[in-house]
């Protein structure tokens, strides 16, 4: 049942994938807007990094979340999805449809904005043989799902209200601060040259967490928004 | 037995009811307003006037007498908010969604004067009004936590709906409290850590001045509460017949 719904979901996002290219292109375009608003100067770029990533990935996956909920709220399906199966696996076939499709190109694609922020020189301008771009895309990775299940309970929650979009942000942005206080801070970490396997340990501990209780939170909230 | 152990839970099914809460927090009211006045009266002579200057802090330590309590209540407000939360949705008793949506502003309230007592006793203590340090960081977090909710249950036209998904919210947030406090915490620390009831951390002639006022703060922020509740029982039922006689005589 789960894979049905699965399916359902990516075989929607596929018939719409300019719509769901946006996020991408908006994690892209307000990664590069830090250089002309700051400096820059490579040094400065670098200890910006892993705060501007973060924060645009997180931009991102809340503006994203629109796609897969609103257009099924408003064509009533998932009403009948909802009488179909139970509100958890909704949920969660939403969640990681959304994680499939932003999330997950999003860790793709962010070791082109590693590059613009100069992350994988050393303070001096030498290319590192090592550099930092793998440990950041595996703190999006660990980071990123927790986004989407988090945000998922705001999205579900506005469903039914009169104003959105401002809503969900103001709603899920407080929630959002342990995952990137963590998520960032393991850059930050690795760019100090300390060990970073503590704060990965947490992001995978909030990701676990979150993962086995927002599903029913999403659930309920959905059951809500169509009742 | 049976009697007896229904008789003890009958305010649980009283208080369901807007109509019993509504006619007896009227008599409530006086009776607590004025011990409250007096407690407080009591608690701000004693802790502004009659108590101890710090030898450190000088007379900028009498801040605390007010910072103290509104931050105990801010959080207590909110964990409140999610104890109605529960009990609205699993007994669906709509007096505890009433009550869910007085208290949130209130605890907004008590959360904003938490922060700005804090950096007025900044100022001079510290050299700033303002520190990224782990427990104002989390104060901060939840206002915005409070105002994530108010604005969540005030973008409904459905009534019904709004509570439910305030309610869930409530709780998603209070879960969340503990977790946004340790990691602001990891994340950095300068404010004291706790001492109220620390033996030997505060002298007692400032924690009795500060348990008083901790006390009449819980008071007044009940006070609070059942004025809203009051209000928000009128603007519900406002077509019942109840209601109507009460308020034309």
């Amino acid at each position: 049942m789960f894979i049905t719904l699965l399916k359902r979901e990516l075989m929607l996002a596929r018939r719409n994938w300019v719509a769901v290219l946006i996020p991408l292109f908006f994690f892209i375009m307000v990664v590069s807007l830090f250089p002309f608003a700051v400096s820059p100067e490579a040094e400065f770029l670098r200890q910006i990094a892993p705060g501007v990533i973060w924060v645009s990935a997180l931009l991102a996956t809340l503006l994203s979340l629109d796609f897969f909920y609103r257009g099924d709220y408003q064509d009533g399906s998932l009403e009948q999805l909802l009488i179909m199966s139970s509100p958890t696996q909704v949920a969660l076939s939403k969640v990681v449809a959304h994680w499939l499709v932003t999330g997950l190109p999003l860790v793709l694609v962010s070791p082109l904005l590693a590059g613009l922020m100069h992350l994988n020189y050393s303070p001096d301008g030498i290319l590192l043989e090592r550099g930092h771009t793998p440990i950041m895309m595996f703190s999006l990775l660990l980071g990123t799902p927790s986004l989407c299940l988090l945000g998922a309970i705001g999205m579900s929650l506005s469903l039914g209200a009169s104003r959105n979009g401002m809503l969900v942000a103001v709603m899920i942005l407080p929630l959002y601060v342990p995952i990137l206080i963590f998520g960032s801070a393991v850059i930050t970490a690795s760019l100090g040259n300390s060990g970073y396997n503590a704060q990965l340990a947490i992001l995978a501990a909030i990701l676990l967490f979150a993962l086995t209780l927002t599903p029913f939170a999403i659930g309920r909230a959905l059951k809500v928004a169509v009742s | 037995m049976a009697n007896s152990s229904m008789s003890s839970w009958r305010w649980f099914h009283q208080l369901g009811s807007p109509k019993w809460f509504y006619q007896k927090s009227a008599k409530w009211l006086p009776w607590l307003w004025a011990i409250t006045t007096m407690l407080l009266a009591f608690g701000l002579y004693y802790s502004l006037y009659a108590s101890p200057v710090d030898y450190q802090q000088g007379n900028s330590v009498r801040i605390m007498y007010i910072h103290v309590p509104a931050a105990a209540l801010s959080m207590v407000g909110y964990l409140s908010m999610a104890v109605c939360a529960v009990i609205g949705l699993v007994w669906k008793m709509k007096m505890s969604f009433m009550a869910m949506r007085a208290i949130a502003p209130i605890g907004a309230l008590f959360t904003l004067i938490t922060l700005f007592t804090g950096s007025l006793w900044g100022l001079p203590t510290w050299g700033t009004w303002w520190e990224w340090d782990a427990r104002m960081t989390s104060e901060l977090v939840l206002l915005f936590l409070y105002l994530g909710f108010i604005a969540l249950h005030s973008s409904f036209s459905d009534r019904n709906k709004a509570d439910r998904s305030a309610a869930i919210l409530a709780i998603v947030g209070a879960i969340n409290v503990p977790i946004i406090y340790g990691s602001v915490k990891w994340w950095n620390t300068l404010h004291q850590a706790y001492s109220v009831t620390k033996k030997g951390a505060i002298a007692p002639e400032m924690q009795t001045p500060l348990f008083i006022m901790i006390g009449a703060f819980y008071l007044l922020f009940a006070i609070m509460v059942i004025v809203r509740l009051r209000l928000e029982i009128i603007n519900r039922e406002a077509k019942s017949k109840w209601l109507q006689a009460e308020i034309t005589l």
